[in-house]
């Protein structure tokens, strides 16, 4: 179907509405809670499962191909930077993954760059982007133009 | 409706589409004009928009210079032979010299990049691949674009590009409306950065009905890059270049860390290997410089993708499908088996659903692989999109024309599957591009390039009235029928992108007509394409929601235009596998070893078709260093 609300869980709060890239998590109207309104565009990409802080969505394998009685469920957490899932079968069987989701406390490792020094003339001009040659070789080495690699652009021009 | 019209006006840098290309310019341009005004407009929520959306398992694109892995050059020869010879090779090289600083910031801000424990490098799934524990990939990257913009807008689809009324071909902004609100709004500003994204569902996909959003590209990558691009006059490069994937059926979870990390690899339904039995005819087909198995095997040169894909499509055409991949083995070892998974999680979850739900345990069942629909795109294994100017110092004048990837509409630029010719930047490249096309976007403005541009009212209000015609349309004519959806006055967004599908499927070398179109088939599809046209005018939208899918609908039908237009005037089938033009089924680098080139009049709508030269910038000298080093052994 992709994605469907539990009735009972679901308290209304539009965290699934903000977040779906397909926008198509809309809150019912008589119900003031969410639905999918378009399980045809649903990607299943788990975004709105991610983000619901009630646990009340869940996702159906697609009718066309995916028989009931699977599911997979996931839980995100920002403070502990990891993501858990839980896989479990048709038969029973289950799976259970947990991996990272950042190396940093959240929304930390950027530098502001409208506090950097501005640059210069030279380096508009030149080939570097912000960062660079820096960031390329850690400080060992440059941008490639085609005299530092002895190249030329060869002007054979097929037709 | 009532609706407001909001202008949010003087903006120096419009960014359209906050994915990894859309992201990666608006951080730059910070950077290179601290004192300009940023602002993206962006479909849905940058946390969680565009193609990273559930996040992805490994960088696709990393050099790896620092620790003397690759060089951007060896990145070219690459993608060009994987491209059968038709790539922008300065376009190329400028974003593969600049991709591993993206990378290194990307490490910075927190993406847990998965290390070789042996050699402390990047862990590699293959040449150009390295893994990650990718699920916050995007919420990541977004981070940094809103830490530079001055603003993001969510929830506004932008359907038009702004002209200037001043100059002519110069940019001006952008028009959109609200998702939300249904609020009109208008940017007015001095550049504008397109990176709205490829196109999925353009042509039929193999799933239906409730399914049919279970596509490999995101359903919400609607083409709009192109449809922007193409109705406000800029040209077009490669557009013919389709991609069509192998990957898993059904969930079409892909198969890069499988193939290249777990060592998987496929079989027919008797268990034999079938890829190399096709290749002999296929070689006399495309010629031996483009399919040369016993040279792939000794240097790092790749069999190009499609040529793959023509294997797969033909032996199922056999009657020898399934395709199966052999995961049984390498899924033994429990840390591969891991990774297998989690592959999965982190990047396709529908694939992990649809094995739980019909108990394919990879572990003690091989698989089936499939070839998808096919999907228009220009930053995967496909390099369609708008023609480009490349840097000052590489580029010949042919494709230069003053600064980095601005289109041929002044102060337009564009990234990721945006820019045509540059096939395998994938996410990193994607967003290097952003990089490039913002700094360049500043050099354009503080050159007075931008200086005097006017927009009448004229044009932002009848922008306004073309925008918001679905609903009025809708508004009109719903009480002439009872109930339901079939009107003698209107189709609804659905059914129109039902009709797109199906000519396209059908006369544009679709999945159900194993990807083979000719000349008259084209011509027909033109044809219906053209009163599908006249149809869209007609077509009604009962909520703001509607309004969207018409949008993209209409992006889309462009898009599709387009690509049939290129397929007609390329007359060779140049990447077998991803579509075979069945009156010119050999490869002819005689007269087609160029790229192609389009123009649509915006007052006419005439295409211009035209040949660019195919510019070689690297030479062969690791093949033939390698062919002299080797002498030719017969494949085991
Ligand atoms: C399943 C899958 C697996 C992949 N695997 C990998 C991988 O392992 N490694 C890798 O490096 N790459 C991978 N890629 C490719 C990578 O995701 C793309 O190359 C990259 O995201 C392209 O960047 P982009 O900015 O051009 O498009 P996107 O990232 O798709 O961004 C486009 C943005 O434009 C917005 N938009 C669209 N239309 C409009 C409009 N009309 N108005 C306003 N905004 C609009 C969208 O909402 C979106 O945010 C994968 C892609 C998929 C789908
Ligand atoms: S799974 Fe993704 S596409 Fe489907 S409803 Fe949730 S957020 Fe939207
Ligand atoms: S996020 Fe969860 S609780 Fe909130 S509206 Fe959506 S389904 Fe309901």
């Amino acid at each position: 179907m992709p994605t469907f609300v539990y009735m009972t869980s679901c308290d209304g709060c539009g965290h699934c509405v903000d977040i779906c890239p397909s926008d198509i998590m809309h809150i019912d109207p008589t119900y003031r809670r969410a639905y999918n309104i378009e399980p045809d565009m649903c990607w299943e990409c788990y975004s709105c499962v991610k983000a619901c802080p009630q646990n009340a969505i869940d996702a159906r394998g697609y009718a066309d191909f995916a028989p009931l009685g699977h599911s997979v469920r996931v839980r995100r957490d920002e403070e502990k930077g990891t993501i858990s899932w839980r896989v479990k079968f048709r038969n029973g069987t289950e799976k259970n993954f947990l991996s990272p989701i950042t190396t940093k406390p959240w929304g930390t490792g950027y530098p502001e760059l409208k506090d950097e020094p501005a640059p210069s003339n030279e380096m508009r001009d030149s080939q570097h982007l912000y960062s660079e040659p820096k960031y390329i070789r850690m400080d060992d080495g440059d941008v490639h133009t085609l005299e530092s690699n002895k190249l030329k652009m060869k002007l054979g021009v097929y037709y | 409706m009532a609706c407001e019209t909001i202008v949010e006006d003087s903006i120096d840098i419009l960014v359209v589409g906050g994915g990894l290309g859309g992201s990666g310019a608006a951080w730059e341009a910070r950077f290179w004009g601290q004192d300009k005004k940023i602002v993206v407009a962006e479909k849905a929520n940058i946390d969680r928009s565009g193609a990273v959306a559930q996040g992805l398992y490994a960088i696709n694109c990393y050099m790896g210079t620092r620790w003397g892995e690759n060089n951007p050059e060896d990145h070219v020869r690459y993608a060009r032979i994987d491209l059968m010879g038709m790539v922008r090779e300065d376009l190329l090289f400028d974003m593969a010299r600049h991709v591993d600083s993206t990378v290194h910031q990307f490490e910075d801000w927190g993406l847990p990049i998965m290390k070789n424990p042996k050699t402390g490098n990047y862990l590699r799934e293959g040449r150009w691949q390295i893994m990650i524990h990718g699920e916050s990939y995007k919420p990541i990257v977004a981070e940094a674009a809103k830490k530079s913009a001055d603003k993001i807008y969510n929830r506004i689809c932008v359907t038009h590009l702004l002209l200037d009324d001043a100059k002519d071909n110069r940019i001006a902004g952008a028009v959109g409306f609200n998702v939300r609100t249904g609020n009109y709004h208008v940017f007015k500003s001095k550049t504008v950065v397109v990176a709205a994204g490829g196109a999925s569902n353009i042509f039929k996909p193999r799933s239906v009905g409730e399914g049919a959003g279970r596509v490999w590209y995101a359903p919400w990558s609607s083409g709009s890059a192109y449809g922007l691009m193409i109705n406000a006059g800029a040209k077009m490069t490669q557009m013919e270049n389709r991609i069509v994937l192998a990957r898993f059926k059904d969930g079409y979870g892909p198969v890069g860390a499988y193939f290249l990390h777990l060592k998987t690899y496929t079989q027919n339904c008797n268990g034999e290997e079938y890829e190399s039995k096709w290749f002999p005819e296929l070689q006399k087909m495309v010629g031996k410089e483009y399919l040369d198995p016993e040279l792939s095997h000794r240097t790092h040169r790749p069999i190009p993708t499609c040529l793959r894909n023509h294997a797969i499509i033909n032996e199922v055409n056999a009657g020898r499908g399934p395709i199966h991949m052999v995961t049984m083995k390498a899924f033994q070892d429990p840390h591969l088996e891991e990774v297998g998974w989690e592959n999965f999680l982190g990047m396709t979850v529908g694939q992990a659903v649809l094995w739980a739900a019909t108990d394919v345990d990879p572990k003690s069942e091989n698989p089936e692989l499939t070839t998808s629909e096919p999907y228009v795109m220009g930053s995967h294994a496909t390099g369609a999109g708008g023609w480009a100017s490349g840097p000052e110092d590489i580029s010949p004048p042919e494709y230069f024309w003053g600064y980095n990837r601005m289109m041929t509409i002044e102060g337009l630029f564009g990234a990721g599957d945006a820019v045509g010719g540059t096939p395998h930047a994938f996410s990193s490249g994607s967003f290097t591009e952003g990089r490039l096309a913002a700094k360049a976007a500043c050099k354009y403005i503080d050159d007075g390039k931008a200086e005097g541009i006017r927009i009448n009212d004229q044009q932002v209000q009848d922008r306004k009235e073309e925008i918001f015609a679905p609903m009025e349309r809708y508004k009109i004519y719903r009480n002439e029928i009872v109930a339901g959806t079939v009107s003698p006055s209107y189709i609804n967004p659905k059914q129109g992108l039902d009709r797109l599908q199906k000519l396209m499927d059908e006369y544009c070398g679709g999945v159900t007509v194993s990807y083979m179109t000719n000349e008259k088939l084209l011509n027909i599809g033109l044809k219906k394409l053209k009163i599908m046209e006249e149809d869209l005018e007609s077509i009604a939208a009962k909520d703001i929601h509607e309004l969207l899918r018409a949008w993209e609908l209409k992006h889309r039908h462009r898009t599709a235009e387009c690509v049939t237009q290129h397929t007609l005037f390329r007359k060779e089938t140049r990447w077998p596998g991803y579509y075979y033009r069945g009156d010119a089924m050999k490869l002819d680098d005689k007269n087609w070893h160029v790229l192609t080139v389009s123009r649509r009049d915006p007052e006419t709508g005439e295409y211009t078709m035209e040949k660019a030269p195919c510019y070689h910038l690297v030479g062969d000298e690791e093949e033939k260093a390698a062919k002299k080093k080797a002498p030719a052994k017969k494949r085991a």
